[in-house]
């Protein structure tokens, strides 16, 4: 069993209190950062972690903070995104709500290393009760003194606010963040100038993920070195991945990167398989942004070799049989679900949450959900497949920021793979509308799994 | 390092100030390789990256950095660097992509030309021209609004809008207490005063003019007449709010419409007040100065006097047909 960092005491009871967290060893980071260890040797201890964004982007974090500007006499900010919206994903809101220390703890460190002296946590409008969770937190925090004034006596005063965003999916896009965080309409901004140099306020900030923030607690008591050892290749240290469909047991497992595909969805240790004996079909690794996988492909390269969790193994083969690792939802779907109905389910997802600020996304992301609706409802034509790869096409790659992107890439993907579903849904348009069409010849030639699958 | 940078656009080098746009650049250059610009204003701070129209490839980053922009860039947001090297034209990547632009544009947008105030002069029209496809392959029903007054003068009609966000950079511009933004998000997101409220500003007007699309339309002037049928002349007068230089649109001897002169751009040069705008229609308000220069190509040119037809001696003639090259063949475009 591997070591858990992030959630090594998820299990202790009362661990969302500070005497417990405490007691059970946190804000042993923040005394050990503060105490003893300068702003540039905490960004040097995470550069050496290799903990790379896990947000969905995974960039490097060392590097990011790194590349923040630092003017003299402006003020620098370190803002927490835990506007967690996408369909899939759930880590953030799991640790916020069971261990909101582990953040404001990594947020200490990471404000210190960075020299924020006042940051925000920009909480998802729907999150309320994570929200009071968090202010609690602080409030206990701050009466421990290791928030406001002059921390532990070292000098180092640092705020810490909560932000209740609007609800938008958007607003966890970095730029319309700090937009919203201003007080105005969540559009995402044209970059460059990059947050790093020009962000809240027009000030240098850095912007990261809730877990990247949590994540850097383990570095800093453990070492970045130590982290390091954890993983594989350039994906090093845990990560959360929050796994949800067809699975036996889906929920927040906390994995060492690295770990096979298949290892997760079948071992007893993490999802235990797919529910009700049923056979895996497809999977989408990172969210719902990123491309569908059948699960030939989930499981094995391309070349035959075993698939792993990490950020270039998912991504192994590009976009012809590869992923992404995105925020770490995981979604596995047996062999009844209808990939029709799901993409045309993330594709009205994202016709929703567009910002509307620019032309592709805004208008092509309601033309596939409509195109998909009608195939899916049996209103379909052959040339609709087609006519969805191109406007996918069109929408990538020409817009402000990647929702287009994450927009045209599921459905690209799914008709890449499960073309003949679409076609098979044109084709029988009265039966597509009570019947699936099953697992057809995704699993191939995996029967190997099935093997696996009989525990 | 000199004040200048270099930079090549579809293998036309120009020198710039640095801090220069891209479309910028090619402006200097001029002809075809200016990108379309739907929502870029130069007059509107800020304006511009929303419409995706003037998106162009840069093959090349910079003299330091030669690695090419991994992704198409939008040419209005994006400055220039020394050695940059740009395709517009010439890369069929961009084409192909703002075609695809301008067919995102088209699919939720009326196509109401024939009833449209702005068709004649609007940019959109153009721009279809130029990249869209004949046909629409967009089979569903196109978005509606309910049209809304913005005020006594100004009518705004959603239906046509492509959320530009000109107006309400203008909007934000010209006033302080800021009644005009965009409410609702996604496609159906629409710009709204917020219940109604009147945009009260002297410079109000303006948001008609900086309207690429039909959209905003002045109601003095709406349904009065088709574009093409009009003369535009430019004229002058001492105003007391704004610079008074525009220019009236005559059909016959009535003017039926008052606008701020638009440049090649289709950008006006300063914005007008309300008062000139909307209340001065009599020829004896203005001083006249001359026809406004219109494109050959505009539809409003097949109307106006500077395009003379060759006369029939000289079609005739071979010698007088060189000297009148230029006009002949303005005669057979046509």
């Amino acid at each position: 069993m591997a070591r858990k960092l992030l959630l090594e005491h998820i299990n202790v009871p009362g661990i969302n209190k500070f005497d417990v967290y405490r007691q059970k060893g946190g804000y042993r980071a923040v005394e050990k950062a503060l105490k003893t260890l300068t702003p540039d040797e905490v960004v040097e201890e995470v550069k050496k972690s290799g903990l790379r964004g896990r947000g969905g982007a995974g960039f490097p974090t060392g590097m990011k903070w790194s590349f923040l500007a630092k003017p003299e006499g402006v003020a620098r900010y370190l803002v927490c995104n835990a506007d967690e919206s996408e369909p899939g994903t759930f880590k953030d809101r799991y640790l916020m709500t069971h261990i909101p220390h582990a953040l404001i703890e990594g947020m200490i460190v990471s404000s210190f290393a960075l020299g924020a002296n006042t940051s925000y946590i920009y909480v998802r409008g729907e999150m309320m009760p994570q929200i009071r969770i968090l202010e609690k937190a602080i409030a206990e925090a701050k009466n421990a003194g290791f928030l406001g004034k002059n921390i532990l006596g070292t000098g180092y005063d640092l705020e810490l606010y909560v932000q209740p965003g609007g609800g938008a999916y958007i607003c966890g896009e970095e730029t319309a963040l700090l937009e919203s965080l201003e007080g105005k309409r969540g559009n995402p901004r044209i970059k460059p100038p990059f947050p790093a140099i020009a962000g809240l306020y027009g000030c240098p900030t850095v912007v990261n993920n809730v877990e990247s923030i949590a994540a850097t607690v383990p570095i800093i008591n453990d070492g970045g070195d130590e982290y390091a050892k954890i993983g594989i290749g350039r994906s090093t240290g845990t990560k959360l991945i929050s796994a949800s469909g067809n699975l036996v047991r889906p929920g927040v497992y906390e994995i060492d990167l690295g770990l096979p595909v298949e290892e997760f969805i079948y071992s007893d240790e993490y999802c235990g398989g797919i529910a009700n004996g049923k056979r895996l079909k497809a999977t989408v690794a990172g969210g719902s942004s990123v491309p569908i996988l059948p699960a030939n492909l989930t499981l094995k390269l391309a070349n035959g070799e075993p698939r792993l969790m990490s950020y270039e193994s998912l991504s192994e083969g590009g976009f012809a049989t590869g992923s992404m690792m995105g925020s770490g939802g995981f979604i596995a779907f047996d062999e009844d679900q209808c990939i029709v109905r799901n993409t045309w389910n993330f594709s009205r997802f994202y016709h929703h949450e567009s910002c509307g600020q620019c032309s592709p996304c805004r208008e092509g992301t309601g033309w596939m959900e409509k195109v998909l609706h009608r195939i899916e409802y049996g209103h379909g034509k052959m040339s609709d497949i087609d006519l969805l790869v191109d406007v996918s096409k069109k929408i990538e790659g020409n817009t402000i920021c990647p929702l287009g992107d994450a927009a045209a890439w599921p459905v690209a993907s799914a008709i890449r793979h499960f073309r003949d579903e679409f076609e098979w849904h044109v084709k029988e348009p009265i039966k597509c509308l009570d019947t699936n069409y099953g697992l057809a010849n995704y699993a191939e030639p995996i029967a190997k799994a099935e093997v696996t699958t009989g525990n | 390092m000199s004040d200048k940078v270099k930079v090549t656009i579809d293998g036309i080098s120009v020198e710039v100030a640095p801090g220069t746009t891209i479309l910028n650049a090619a402006r200097q250059i001029g002809g075809d390789i200016v990108p379309p610009a739907m929502c870029y204003y130069s007059k509107l701070e800020g304006s511009g990256g929303k419409c995706r129209t003037c998106i162009v490839k840069v093959s090349k980053g910079s003299e330091k950095d030669p690695r090419p922009m991994p992704k198409l860039v939008a040419s209005c947001r994006t400055t220039v660097m020394d050695g940059m090297e740009v395709l517009n034209i010439t890369s069929p990547e961009v084409i192909e992509a703002r075609s695809g632009v301008v067919e995102m544009l088209l699919i939720n947008h009326p196509l109401d030309c024939p009833v449209c105030d702005q068709a004649g002069e609007c940019d959109l029209q153009n721009l279809g021209y130029e990249h869209g496809l004949q046909k629409t392959r967009y089979e569903f029903e196109r978005r509606t609004f309910e049209r809304i007054d913005i005020g006594d003068k100004i009518q705004l009609h959603m239906n046509r809008c492509i959320l530009c966000y000109r107006c309400v950079f203008t909007a934000d511009q010209i006033t302080n207490k800021r009644v005009h933004g965009i409410l609702n998000r996604g496609d159906h997101s629409e710009i709204s005063t917020y219940i109604q409220t009147a945009v009260d500003n002297d410079f109000s007007g303006n948001v008609i003019d900086v309207c690429p699309v039909g959209a905003l339309t002045d109601k003095t002037f709406r349904f009065k007449n088709r574009v093409w049928f009009t003369k535009p002349i430019d004229a002058h007068r001492d105003c007391p709010t704004c610079s008074g230089k525009v220019t009236l649109w005559y059909k016959g001897e009535d003017v039926l419409r008052v606008t701020a002169r638009k440049d090649i751009y289709g950008e006006v040069e300063e914005f007008i007040c309300n008062t000139c705008r909307f209340d001065k229609k009599k020829t004896a308000d203005w001083v006249i100065e001359h026809p406004t220069h219109i494109s050959d190509t505009s539809v409003i040119a097949s109307n106006h006097y500077e395009t003379l037809r060759p006369l029939p001696v000289i079609q005739n003639n071979p010698q007088l047909q060189q000297a009148n090259k230029v006009e002949l063949e303005k005669t057979t475009k046509f």
